[in-house]
């Protein structure tokens, strides 16, 4: 609730993804869709390892990193020793645990998670430089893409309102 | 927190409106709050209003994707039915808190 008048409602929020972890691309994605859920118009860029999570491929198969976290625990809080996240398996571990503790808060997988925000009304769209850098085509990208896009194609789609934020995760 | 008389029965209401006990609800007073939302409601309505109030009941956490998958209407749908806050402002009509989860 706004107290001071002066303050604008945020009206349209981008949001640039451009990492492949589970944690980058589900702070993406719950912040897109709570976006649309408060009727706040919401516009997704995926860009460089964020393409992952538009990927049909790699979408459902997104990992954690277990090496050069300095906050991630072992179950029970004790630290967890780089040295463990190298070995096989490890981050595949990790990663299915990740997702578990997701699901039991009814946080759904990363394509179910992208018709969440288009049926809210909100865009999706992917980066026409990392595409053509990672060799990726407009069919190996999820339905719910909108549109590859340039970034002065991205900068008119923000312009506009007041009220618009750009948020880089 | 303040009392309003809402179809004419006195309820508790919080600052965002919210009824602050789902027990003064009934589908007269769904219908006056509806209305200052700019929401007509209809037998749908009433049906996501009711699966909503179900799962407050049950304790269960209220999230966008149980009503998807309720079989009641789909997410695209709710977003019609409720333009602008699917979940916050079903919720307030429904007489149930502000909903607390992030999805």
């Amino acid at each position: 609730m706004s107290t001071n008048k002066n303050e604008k409602p945020l009206k349209k929020v981008c949001i640039i993804c451009s990492k492949g972890t589970i944690e980058d691309v589900y702070a993406t994605l719950v912040m897109g869709n709570g976006a649309v859920m408060e009727g706040i118009e919401a516009k997704l860029f995926f860009t460089f390892f964020g393409l992952d999570a538009i990927t049909k491929k790699q979408m459902n198969k997104l990992h954690t990193g277990t090496v050069g976290n300095p906050a991630m625990r072992m179950p029970g809080g004790l630290p967890f020793p780089t040295i463990l996240g190298i070995l096989p398996g490890v981050e595949a571990g990790v990663s299915s645990m990740m997702k578990k503790q997701m699901e039991q808060l009814d946080i759904p997988s990363v394509d179910e998670f992208l018709e969440m925000i288009t049926a809210g009304g909100g865009e999706i769209y992917a980066c026409k430089l990392a595409m053509d850098m990672f060799k990726l085509k407009k069919e190996d990208l999820h339905d719910e893409v909108k549109d590859v896009l340039t970034i002065g194609e991205f900068y008119e789609k923000v312009g506009g309102e007041e009220g618009t934020q750009i948020i880089f995760t | 927190m303040e009392k309003k008389t809402i179809a004419g029965q006195s309820v508790n209401l919080n600052n965002e409106g919210y009824l602050t006990d789902s027990s003064q609800w009934n589908k007269e007073i769904a219908k006056e709050i509806a209305k200052e939302e700019d929401i007509e409601l209809s037998d749908k309505h009433f049906e996501v209003l009711e699966f909503l109030r179900k799962i407050y009941e049950s304790g269960d956490i209220l999230t966008i994707r149980k009503v998807g998958k309720s079989g009641i209407v789909d997410i695209k749908g709710l977003y019609k039915l409720f333009p602008g806050g699917p979940l916050k402002i079903s919720s307030k009509i429904a007489g149930i808190p502000k909903p607390s989860s992030c999805v």
